[in-house]
């Protein structure tokens, strides 16, 4: 025998299920009043510095069927590239924002600031991209993804720049639609299958 | 010593994504492998919650739904326990939701349309955040199995949904305690997504009795561990390099 790592297993993962929004967005299922509001509502308010910019999407199932019990989240930066909790950041941007996939339509909007580029610690900046995170049923472990923007400079990304089959990188890239207007859908499986990340 | 990336996470103690005994997997599951990159500052901040945010009842499903007026129906217990990092490290002030049936089974869902009837003095979600020793607590009632569409004939052990936050977005992690001695566990195809038994014990809350109170409700203990993030003296190397 050798001596033992000190150190813990991670808690593992379960599906959040069905019902998921009861717990993280209780006026989705129907819980009116329980909190004074859902957490999350929106990661920015009125006064935001920067581009406002509106996101629309579905989640893909492999058969093709936009799901309707998905829950993201996002996380992202300011307009400076600032993330809340940092020094000198817009006091208007929380960053954090959860939003449910319809129950009927399957589509899912996120209305926010675009993100600036983020400076990394060992040198170099990464595109704009807001980090997501996606529960559903059916989803034992929660998925973790990006959305970058096809208007921005995204050649020099790290994180792109690590996909070996450069049509994927497609996957991870929000399409404009119109002015301040962008679609980004997520596919869990298939030819346009999301790449995910495990980061 | 500053902290420094997240510790990659170890699939191995996590369910697997693709279960054809979870039907709903099977369509929902990444076929490619994931993309793997030391975190960045992306996943190593995260959103912070503080204690206004908290209402007083916000951890008490018994009384939470009708704002004190009148309990909940059901077996009265405690569920408390920390929440911890891989180093053993109490991580202090994080948000923890909880979401559960009411003690038939029974969600509060629009979606949901079990025979079962809805307790009009419950709601069931709740949420606290922990102290500075990591610690949180939930009064609520026992939550009921349920039989769910998967098989012919599968139910949902007795079970409550956790959510938790962590300091960084990469922590984020969803899961679901179990009870000690429900035979439904083995059964369950959702709960044996988790292959290694040791594993799925870690989700298996213990009945605590020096948390009891005579009279009142019993005590299950629940404890949860994040990802924890890598301490070193050296400088990082850039990336690349
Ligand atoms: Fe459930």
């Amino acid at each position: 025998m050798v001596q033992k790592l000190d150190w813990l297993d991670e808690t593992p993962s379960q599906t959040a299920g069905p019902y998921v929004h009861i717990g993280c967005i209780p006026t989705f299922a129907g819980l009116r009043d329980i909190y004074p509001e859902d957490l999350g509502l929106s990661p920015i308010e009125d006064g935001a510095e920067g581009e406002i910019v509106t996101i629309t999407g579905s989640v893909f199932d492999g058969t093709g069927w936009a799901i309707r019990d998905a829950m993201l989240e996002s996380w992202q930066p300011d307009a400076q590239g600032l993330f809340a909790g940092q020094a000198g950041t817009d006091p208007k941007v929380s960053g954090f924002s959860r939003f449910a996939a319809d129950g009927e339509t399957g589509e899912y909007t996120l209305r926010t600031v675009k993100p600036g580029t983020v400076a990394l610690p060992g040198g170099g900046r990464q595109a704009p991209h807001i980090s997501l995170w996606i529960v559903a049923r059916g989803i034992n472990v929660g998925l973790s993804t990006r959305l970058y923007f096809e208007d921005e400079d995204n050649s020099a990304d790290p994180l792109l720049r690590r996909i070996e089959q450069r049509q994927r990188v497609q996957t991870l890239v929000a399409k404009k639609t119109g002015p301040g207007q962008y679609r980004f859908d997520i596919h869990l499986q298939g030819d346009n299958e999301t790449v995910f990340l495990d980061l | 010593m500053p902290d420094g990336p997240l510790i990659p996470r170890d699939r191995r103690v996590h369910p697997v994504p693709y279960d054809p005994a979870y039907k709903t997997s099977v369509t929902r599951s990444p076929h490619l492998p994931l993309l793997s990159m030391e975190s960045t500052p992306s996943e190593e901040t995260g959103p912070r919650f503080g204690h206004s945010l908290i209402g007083p009842l916000d951890n008490n499903l018994i009384l939470n739904w009708t704002k004190g007026e009148a309990p909940a129906i059901g077996e009265r217990i405690l569920v408390h326990g920390r929440v911890l990092d891989q180093m053993g490290r109490p991580v202090p002030r994080t948000l923890v939701e909880i979401w559960q049936a009411n003690a038939g089974g029974r969600y509060r869902h629009v979606k949901d349309g079990y025979l079962a009837p809805l307790d009009p003095n419950f709601g069931g979600c709740g949420r606290t955040l922990t102290d500075e020793a990591g610690r949180y607590q939930f009064l609520t009632i026992r939550p009921g199995a349920y039989p769910w569409p998967n098989r012919t004939n599968d139910w949902r052990p007795m079970h409550i949904h956790f959510s938790v936050f962590g300091q960084s977005f990469g922590q984020r992690l969803i899961s679901q305690m179990y009870f000690q001695g429900d035979p439904l566990i083995d059964l369950c195809p959702i709960a044996n997504t988790v292959k290694s038994r040791a594993q799925l014990d870690r989700l298996v809350a213990p009945l605590d009795m020096a948390h009891a109170r005579p009279l009142d409700f019993l005590a299950y203990k629940f404890d949860i561990v994040l990802r924890g993030r890598r301490q070193t003296m050296f400088e990082n190397r850039p990336e690349g390099m």
